[in-house]
């Protein structure tokens, strides 16, 4: 089922389905990281940014942005 | 023939300037590169008889045309200028890291990989293939843990060894049939045409649409035909996504490599990075924590900095002004010497040299800051609010950074990618009150609320943010009214800051500032001192004098805002090429017209100004025009003079409105 990055609760982990921001943020997004596939860990979605562990890596994505992240999630 | 160049290139974090540090010692020279204000640093390498030059390319993600820092980057690997390119990698970030890697081999370089800080990876449980990694790649790699200097020497025999081979790759990366079919497309009607770059790499990147590349061919003679095949070729595939297509591959390139020799724990080890955060970025205890650091900070600086160190510089310097003094008497000098000697530069340049403890202490914790990690941090906190008036958290680094010099806080805004968080960001920085208006605020603390310091000097600073956040909602809905803006940053591991490091920044910073209390002050001062003693008939420091006719001109401006003495003006308008020279004008028109009183500067503000007027002198000091400096930077960054220009009057007009206000509702009030 797809979700969005925005609406994930802490500790879940998802895998990256496809990015519907703008070009920029996409390449951002991709430059961090947080390509197709990628998969994530939730370490925080309560206020501000979202922070997600790719790889061990803390990167911190805006609610905006986050919301335009299509991902699944992964059943441990 | 010159010295052979080693250039380093890297992600933000990844060590990259440690590594610098090591292989190049003290022997180094911070400038710019030509036309922007992106540092350039270099140093010199010496091994066996040897010299080399060792240049230290700006932390990128990528190589592209999103920022300044990319653009130098990648022309400066473009331009073959390095005769071999160290490609630093974080070992606990190989997956993201390899990504900048595989940009380097697309361009063919000559590549040494040094795989950093493997002491972070161990202690996280991931196992890196090295070897492996050199031989998938044909790269030579190394590790390395650059804070501790391990791995220099064989860093620099395999950087000497590259440089011999003059080796160059053949770019790894698959692109997808139809990227491909594009690529030699555009290669086709590129071919026989003179180009700035190499003709497959250019074809790669124009398929991508990489604007500073399109650029760039527009400007070289390739002919009006090439360039509208090229327009034809993007507007025909606009709905296309190929620059994602291209990133794509690249990742895929980068992904396959870093699977075939990296393996991670399957459950993440927990860093202490994690267990701090969890208090630090924690919902609740984010920003009380940020605000016990900054209270911290500059308690610190004002008890260390000011009241300890600046006490023992301002005693040395009314030392040095006696001894100067006696002797120019003892040899005779003549009466103007001593004057402008004592007048001019003691009291003018000292004024502002009392002050280097207080920025020295300020830049210290900064940069420990800074270093350690937690700058990112308070961006992630401050986000949720600084979204409320139209900015992103990153906009508050850059604000704090103006703390101690609005040039690096609205050059730090060049790490925002979108361009109305970066013009927003820049256009309110002024308003940060920076370290050379300390200077300003101590001496009319000291005149007028000698008990109430820390709350007078917190409520400016205040008063400073609040202005800042009300103009970043004003120009948002305004200038850059509709801009989207979007927010993505790496929260790095925290890490103890080198002290070397730490003392590198700050003297990078406080040279600075001496060295413009030795020139540009220096020159204010000098010009305010012949302005007041000109013309020779008039008493000198009177209003009589040059100077004194400037400021009963300027007078008018001033007087609703309560700035009813001629110098006051006068030291207002002294202050816009540095503001350090508010001070020192003060310093040199009282001192000079109280000289036979024999009263400090502080008794001459004493009677000149009141306590209601003080405190609007303050408010206008603090918010108008910003110093010649940061106009400088400003015209450089956004690359206009309008904006400058703007920029220049609109914090003019503020700060007079400020002013006004606060001297008239106070005067209404009672408290004039």
């Amino acid at each position: 089922m797809i979700n969005y990055l925005n609406t994930l609760r802490k500790g879940e982990k998802a895998k990256i389905e496809s990015i519907d921001a703008g070009k920029e943020a996409t390449k951002r997004l991709y430059e961090m990281g947080l390509n197709t596939h990628a998969t994530l860990n939730i370490l925080k979605n309560d206020i501000g940014p979202i922070l997600a562990s790719v790889n061990g890596n803390k990167i911190a994505i805006g609610r905006g942005l986050a919301g335009k992240v299509a991902v699944s999630k992964i059943k441990e | 023939m010159g010295n052979r160049k080693i250039a380093l290139v890297g992600n933000p974090n990844s060590g990259k300037t440690t590594l610098f540090n090591v292989l190049t010692g003290a022997n180094q020279h911070v400038g710019n590169w030509p036309g922007v204000t992106v540092e350039k640093k270099e140093g010199k390498l010496r091994y066996q008889k040897n010299e080399y030059d060792v240049i230290d390319l700006p932390g990128i993600y990528s190589l592209g045309a999103f920022s300044e820092d990319e653009i130098v980057a990648m022309d400066y690997v473009l331009s073959d200028d390095a005769d071999v390119i160290i490609n630093v990698i974080d070992s606990s970030n190989i997956e993201r890291n390899l990504y900048l890697t595989s940009q380097l081999l697309e361009m063919g370089k000559n590549l040494v990989i040094v795989l950093n800080m493997t002491d972070e990876a161990e202690k996280r449980n991931i196992k890196i293939d090295v070897f492996g990694l050199s031989k998938i790649l044909g790269v030579p790699v190394i590790s390395a843990v650059a804070h501790k200097g391990e791995g220099k020497n064989e860093i620099i025999k395999e950087v000497v060894n590259a440089i011999l081979k003059k080796k160059t790759y053949d770019n790894p990366i698959k692109y997808n049939k139809n990227v491909l079919h594009h690529i030699e497309h555009i290669e086709e009607i590129l071919k026989g045409k003179k180009i700035p770059y190499p003709i497959k790499w250019t074809s790669i990147k124009v398929v991508e649409g990489d604007s500073h590349v399109l650029k760039r061919l527009e400007e070289s003679k390739i002919g009006k035909e090439a360039v509208e095949a090229i327009k034809d070729f993007h507007r025909f595939h606009s709905k296309d996504s190929f620059e994602l297509e291209v990133v794509d591959s690249r990742y895929s390139f980068a992904n396959s490599i870093a699977e075939a020799t990296v393996s991670r724990p399957a459950k993440e080890v927990e860093t202490i990075t994690d267990k701090i955060d969890r208090i630090f970025i924690n919902k609740y205890l984010g920003i009380p924590i940020f605000a016990i650091i900054m209270l911290v900070v500059f308690q610190v600086t004002f008890v260390i900095g000011e009241e300890i160190l600046g006490g023992i510089a301002a005693f040395l310097i009314e030392g040095l002004g006696g001894l100067i003094e006696k002797l120019l008497m003892s040899v005779n000098s003549p009466e103007w010497l001593i004057s402008f000697s004592i007048n001019g530069i003691i009291n003018g340049v000292g004024a502002v040299i009392e002050f280097v403890p207080l920025i020295t202490v300020l830049y210290l914790m900064l940069g420990f800051l800074e270093d350690s990690g937690y700058m990112a941090r308070a961006a992630f906190v401050w986000d949720n609010l600084m979204r409320k008036f139209g900015l992103q958290g990153r906009a508050f680094i850059s604000m704090i950074i103006g703390f101690g010099c609005n040039v690096p806080g609205i050059m730090s805004a060049r790490t925002m990618d979108n361009k109305k968080d970066r013009m927003i960001t820049m256009f309110i920085n002024p308003f940060m009150s920076c370290g050379a208006k300390i200077p300003i605020y101590t001496v009319f603390i000291a005149a007028f609320f000698p008990n109430h310091g820390a709350l007078v000097l917190f409520s400016l600073y205040a008063l400073g943010v609040i202005v800042a956040l009300i103009m970043a909602k004003i120009f948002n809905n305004t200038l850059f009214k509709g801009e989207s803006s979007y927010f993505i940053m790496e929260l790095p591991p925290y890490r103890l800051p080198t002290i070397k490091n730490v003392l590198r920044n700050m003297w990078t910073n406080v040279s600075g500032f001496i060295v413009r209390a030795g020139t540009v002050i220096f020159a204010v001062v000098t010009v305010m001192w012949v302005l007041a003693v000109v013309p020779a008939s008039a008493e000198p420091y009177s209003q009589d004098s040059l100077l004194g006719a400037i400021g009963s001109f300027l007078m008018p401006l001033f007087k609703p805002a309560g700035f009813g003495t001629w110098q006051e003006s006068v030291a207002l308008f002294a202050g816009i090429p540095a503001k350090e020279a508010v001070v020192g004008t003060l310093g040199m028109l009282y001192a000079g017209e109280y000289m036979e009183e024999g009263k400090a500067l502080v008794d001459a503000i004493r009677e000149n100004f009141t306590q209601l007027t003080s405190l609007s002198y303050m408010v206008m000091v603090l918010l108008y025009t910003p110093c010649a400096a940061v106009l400088g930077t400003i015209g450089k960054e956004t690359k206009s003079i309008r904006w400058t220009v703007f920029i220049a009057l609109y914090t003019f007009a503020l700060g007079w409105a400020a002013a006004v206000t606060i001297y008239q509702v106070g005067s209404l009030l009672g408290f004039g």
